[in-house]
Formats: structure tokens, C-alpha cells, sequence
């Protein structure tokens, strides 16, 4: 219990830290939101004061003291409240993100998924039999290690939606025949236009998974309970899956953190190079507009997102490592 | 057959068989086939960074042979505009070069004095640090980098390598803060300890001499990582550092992709991809240095479980 205690805390500080990051950034770089979009359009004619303060009214700029702007912007984010977008005026912030963010989720969460499960495969295999064939490919995951996520995006875009016409070349869904909503024309062409930005995902991460479970399964078949468990005979695959894999994967799993972050950051520019509806679309878009407060927005949810998905994995971990639950 | 101690993953201190294999030496390193192509390629990019835009006259000369492929005179064809694709790419090897040495530099140092000095002095400055780099970690950095880069206003190349690498230490000094703790309690550090020898001292020449493979490791990370978020930010737009990144945003918003001129946005990118694929061989063979398990016996029938026991 007190590893789970621990844990909770650590989060809520890290929730602390990316919220107040999120109130500080823009209060240290400039002066408010509103000096940023006038400075942005370049307005030339001077604003009366009237027109400017309306404008500050409506963006929620204050002259209050710091603690007090602080405190309000916590009020209004415990009540849901991440302000005006300007690029969408005068839609509010939260609805924007309300339809970016489910594409986001679907598209790199199964593409994590599918990156993990094929990774650490493969890594078991390939610690597991040293100097056979998985084995051979490890040198060559440094090569797709290293490759961008959006060119390799880029490059599959061209040969398979290009030249071959296998799949379409970008948005989440065929926006002329089907309607977003839950019938079947609609999810199947979802998931026909998410085969390759998921494709793209999956390809790059992958290597960083199976080479960390590789490594771990080598060292971890060098345990004295490995040699035991194999001089009582039993069966290599009940080795190989229950007494090496399953300690092997452990550190796989407590890394998850960087990963994810990797991916997260991986998939904004493939988003961009897909025409993808989600969050880095909207996310970059929001940059070249101006529009700090959905600029702010989107980063409050990404970085929440990361933290929840980190938080469940946390305890995963006590569940198969019961090592974290007896020594807390 | 040694006995090590090593950490494992709920931080004890566990001792752990080691199998014979000689510990090679950093000459005997050298003999690596992984190694020397690491630093093969990573010396050809680097040379080519240095010394390359010098021989390139002229590289964003516009032209009237637009968009032409591949032929003696345009070894990498040309862009929309007339440009000499391998031109670009010559001069913009140095852009991003710079980028991922300057965060390489940078992050390192950061991970270094929060990782070595909070795990060295412990207690209560250890939970700071070590929280701190803990909440870095898990907050995603280009979405933060994106952030950041667009409130300063400024996209230049060293401001660029800052902002990355202020968010991109944490990691390094985790796993530098790990080590450091099992290198702490050795019985030389002690020694220095009970002799009298000030903090600084020790950290200086009995601490970090035995962490360097590891810095150099976290080091190159560093280096590829600055250089993939450069990319990454200069293809959004954000960046403009000169760099492949700034070639692929220029490809894709000429819509290179549509025109089917894959000689503009395929060079770059595999540019980054092969230059990482050398700093990444590089540290493959450092990780055999570190971790003697991962060496590959010479008899690969022999699996190093059987190897191992007595």
C-alpha cells in the first residue's frame, strides 16, 4: 500500500508541475495574450483602450497580482475552463480539443501497444537464443532507432499511397462519403486511413523495445534461477516465458515513461505529415495561428495524458512485480 | 567467474555471477567491427560538416532546372526552386551537427551535476533533485520545446539547442543518479571519504573516472537526440536552423511528395537515420563495456547461462 501511496503523491506533484509549468511559461516569455496576437497580426492602427480591454476581458487577462492570477487559473481549470481558441473564435478551448483527441489516443495507443507486444517479442527471442536469427537483426534496429518517425512517415506515404495507391495519402476518415459517428462505413474508414501513420509508429519505436528486452533477457538468463530451472528439465518454452521473460520484461515496463514520451513527441510530426485530425495537427496549427490558449490547452492534455498513461502502468508494475509491494 | 555487485530493479544491491570474458581494453574495443563502423560513419558526417560547405559554392542558388532528378550535374537532383538537393545537404549537415553537439554538451553537463552531486550528497538534496528529474521525465518534451520555442520568439540555432536540452537531461541523470549510488559506497570512495578529502574531490577523481563509459553513452543519446527533436521542430516550422530538418520542411511544403520528387525529402532523412545508426553502433559497443554479460562469447553454441555456472 505505501508503494501505491507513493506513487499517487509523486503523480499529483508531477500534475502540480505541469500545470504551473503550463501558467508560468507564457507569464516569464511575454507580457499577456493579448500583446502576443496583436504582435503576431502585426495590427499597424492604434487600439483604443476600450477595444484592447474588451479584448483582454474576453481572453481573461488581468492586472491582478501573480498569486491571484495563479489561483484563478486553477479555479478555472478545476472547473474545465481552458479559456477562448482564437484560430477557432469563438469556440472554447476544451471543444477543439474534444475533437483532436480521441483520433490521438486511438492512433498512438494502439500503435504503442502493437510497438510493445511485437518489441519485447522479439527481444525475448532474440536474448533467448543468442547468435540466431532475431539475434542477427539487432545491429540493424540501431539503423530504425535513429530514423525520424515523420520521415519514415514521409517515405511509406510515398511508396505505398504514391506510387503503389495501396492507401489513401492523408486526413483520419474519407471526409466526402462518411460522417463522423459510430456506423460502420465511417470506423472502417478510420482504420483504412490509420494503417499507415500506425504503420510508421510502430516501425520506429519498435527497436528501442526490442533491443532493452534483449539486453535484460541476456543478463537475466545468467541468474542462478534460469540454470535451476533448466537443470530440473523443464520445458524451454516454460523457461524461457515464466522464469527469464518474466523478470526480463521488468525494467521494459518501468521505462515505459521515456518511451511514451518519445512516441508522444514522435507522433505530432507525424500527425502533420498525414493530414491526421488530432492533437498535433491542431497543436502545430495553433502555433502558426497564434492561438496561445489552445496552444496551452493541448499541452495540459498531452502532458495529463502521458502522466495517466504512466500512472497505470505504475501499477501494473506492483501487480507483476511483487517485489515493489513487499520491500514498500 | 567474478562476483559483482549490481542494482537491480528495486535498487538493492544484489551480487551477481559474472561469466569469464575478458574485459576488453579500450584498444581491444577498437578491434569491434560495431565500433569502428560507428565511428566510420560518425567521422564521415562530421568531416562532411566541417570541412563540406567549404567546397560548396553557393548552395541557395535558384535555377531554371527545376525539380529535375538525379544526373551528373545534379548528383541529388534539384528542389522547386533550382536548388542543388546535395548542396543542401552539405551545408545543412552543419546546422544540424551543431544543434546535436551543443545539446549533447549541454544535457550532459545538466544530467551530470543533478544525477552525480544529488546522489553523492544524498538525503534530502538527493529526494529534490531526484524528484525533480523524475516530474522532467515523464513531462513530454517536444510539445514543451514547441512551447517554449514559440513564446521566446526566437528560432536560431543555439537557442534551439538550449530549449532541448533543458528538456531533455532527465533521463541521462536517472540513470546517472543509479550509478552514482553503487559507485558511492565502494570501499575507495570511503577511503577518500575517512582521509579527508573534500566533496568536490572526490566526486572529480574517484566517482566520475568510474561513471565514463556511462557519460559517454548518455552523451551520444544526448547528441542523437538533439539532433532528431531539431529535425522534428524544423520540419514543423518551428526551427529554421538550416538544418535536414529545414530541407523536409521545405520538401513537404512544396508538396515534394505529391510532385514524386523523392530525391528532395528521401536524402535528408536517411542522412539522420544513417548518422544515428553510427552514434547508436558506437554505444552498442560501449554497453559491452559496461555490462560484460552482453559481450558474445566466441562460441555462439555457447549460451553464457551454461557458460556462467561452475
Amino acid at each position: 500500500m505505501r508503494y501505491l501511496r507513493r506513487k499517487l503523491v509523486f503523480y499529483l506533484i508531477a500534475v502540480w508541475a505541469a500545470v504551473t509549468l503550463n501558467f508560468l511559461i507564457p507569464k516569464l516569455m511575454k507580457g499577456n495574450p493579448v500583446d502576443a496576437i496583436l504582435a503576431k497580426t502585426q495590427n499597424m492602427t492604434p487600439m483604443s483602450a476600450d477595444a484592447r480591454h474588451a479584448l483582454e476581458v474576453q481572453f481573461g487577462v488581468t492586472h491582478d497580482p501573480i498569486w491571484k492570477q495563479y489561483l484563478q487559473y486553477l479555479g478555472n481549470l478545476a472547473h474545465g475552463r481552458l479559456g477562448l481558441s482564437v484560430s477557432y473564435y469563438p469556440a472554447p478551448v476544451s471543444k477543439v480539443i474534444e475533437q483532436s483527441l480521441p483520433w490521438t489516443v486511438a492512433l498512438v495507443g494502439t500503435a504503442t501497444i502493437l510497438a510493445v507486444l511485437i518489441g519485447v517479442g522479439l527481444g525475448m527471442l532474440a536474448g533467448w537464443r543468442r547468435g540466431t536469427w532475431p539475434d542477427a537483426l539487432i545491429p540493424s534496429t540501431t539503423f530504425l532507432a535513429a530514423i525520424p518517425y515523420f520521415w519514415l512517415a514521409l517515405v511509406l506515404l510515398y511508396l505505398f499511397g504514391g506510387l503503389l495507391h495501396w492507401l489513401p495519402l492523408n486526413s483520419g476518415y474519407d471526409v466526402d462519403t462518411t460522417a463522423i459517428g459510430f456506423n460502420g462505413p465511417f470506423i472502417g474508414s478510420a482504420l483504412y486511413h490509420g494503417i499507415l501513420p500506425a504503420l510508421s509508429i510502430v516501425v520506429a519505436s519498435i527497436a528501442g523495445w526490442m533491443l532493452g528486452m534483449r539486453n535484460m533477457m541476456v543478463s537475466t538468463m545468467a541468474e542462478d534461477y534460469v540454470v535451476t530451472a533448466e537443470a530440473k528439465g523443464l520445458r524451454p518454452a516454460r523457461v524461457m516465458l515464466q522464469y527469464a521473460a518474466r523478470n526480463a520484461v521488468l525494467p521494459s515496463v518501468a521505462g515505459f515513461a521515456i518511451s511514451l514520451g518519445f512516441v508522444v513527441s514522435g507522433s505530432i510530426a507525424t500527425e502533420i505529415v498525414f493530414s491526421y485530425p488530432g492533437v498535433g495537427t491542431t497543436l502545430v496549427a495553433a502555433v502558426s495561428n497564434a492561438d496561445y490558449p489552445l496552444m496551452q490547452g493541448l499541452f495540459l492534455v498531452i502532458a495529463l495524458s502521458v502522466l495517466g498513461a504512466n500512472f497505470i502502468v505504475d501499477l501494473l508494475y506492483a501487480v507483476i512485480d511483487p517485489r515493489t509491494r513487499q520491500a514498500a | 567467474m567474478t562476483i559483482e555487485t549490481q542494482a537491480d530493479v528495486t535498487g538493492e544491491t544484489v551480487p551477481v555471477v559474472v561469466p569469464r570474458t575478458r574485459r576488453p581494453g579500450w584498444r581491444g574495443l577498437l578491434r569491434s567491427g560495431k565500433l569502428r563502423a560507428g565511428l566510420g560513419i560518425v567521422l564521415f558526417f562530421a568531416l562532411a560538416g566541417l570541412i563540406g560547405p567549404l567546397f560548396v559554392h553557393d548552395p541557395e542558388r535558384v535555377s531554371d532546372d527545376q525539380l529535375f532528378g538525379p544526373s551528373a550535374a545534379h548528383l541529388l537532383g534539384t528542389t522547386n526552386t533550382g536548388q542543388d538537393v546535395f548542396k543542401l545537404l552539405v551545408v545543412s549537415s552543419r546546422g544540424s551537427l551543431t544543434v546535436g553537439l551543443v545539446t549533447g554538451v549541454l544535457a550532459t553537463l545538466i544530467s551530470i551535476v543533478i544525477g552525480v552531486v544529488g546522489a553523492y550528497v544524498g538525503n534530502r538534496w538527493d529526494e529534490g533533485l531526484s524528484l525533480f528529474s523524475n516530474v522532467f521525465l515523464v513531462l513530454p518534451g517536444l510539445p514543451l520545446v514547441i512551447l517554449v520555442t514559440d513564446y521566446l520568439g526566437s528560432r536560431g540555432a543555439a537557442m534551439i539547442a538550449v530549449i532541448i536540452a533543458l528538456t531533455s537531461w532527465a533521463g541521462p541523470a536517472r540513470v546517472l543518479r543509479a550509478q552514482t549510488m553503487s559507485v558511492r559506497g565502494r570501499d575507495y570512495v570511503d577511503a577518500a571519504r575517512v582521509s579527508g578529502e573534500p566533496a568536490w574531490r572526490i566526486i572529480g577523481f574517484e566517482v566520475l573516472p568510474n561513471l565514463l563509459p556511462i557519460i559517454a553513452a548518455q552523451f551520444i543519446f544526448a547528441v542523437l537526440g538533439g539532433i532528431l527533436t531539431e529535425a522534428a521542430l524544423a520540419f514543423l516550422g518551428l526551427g529554421g536552423s538550416g538544418s535536414w530538418g529545414t530541407m523536409l520542411y521545405f520538401a513537404q511544403n512544396a508538396q515534394a511528395l505529391s510532385l514524386g520528387a523523392w530525391w528532395w525529402f528521401v536524402p535528408p532523412g536517411l542522412c539522420i537515420a544513417v548518422l544515428g545508426a553510427g552514434l547508436a553502433l558506437i554505444n552498442f559497443s560501449l554497453d559491452e563495456l559496461i555490462n560484460p554479460r552482453l559481450r558474445v562469447p566466441r562460441d555462439k553454441a555457447n549460451r553464457p547461462a551454461t557458460a556462467g555456472t561452475p
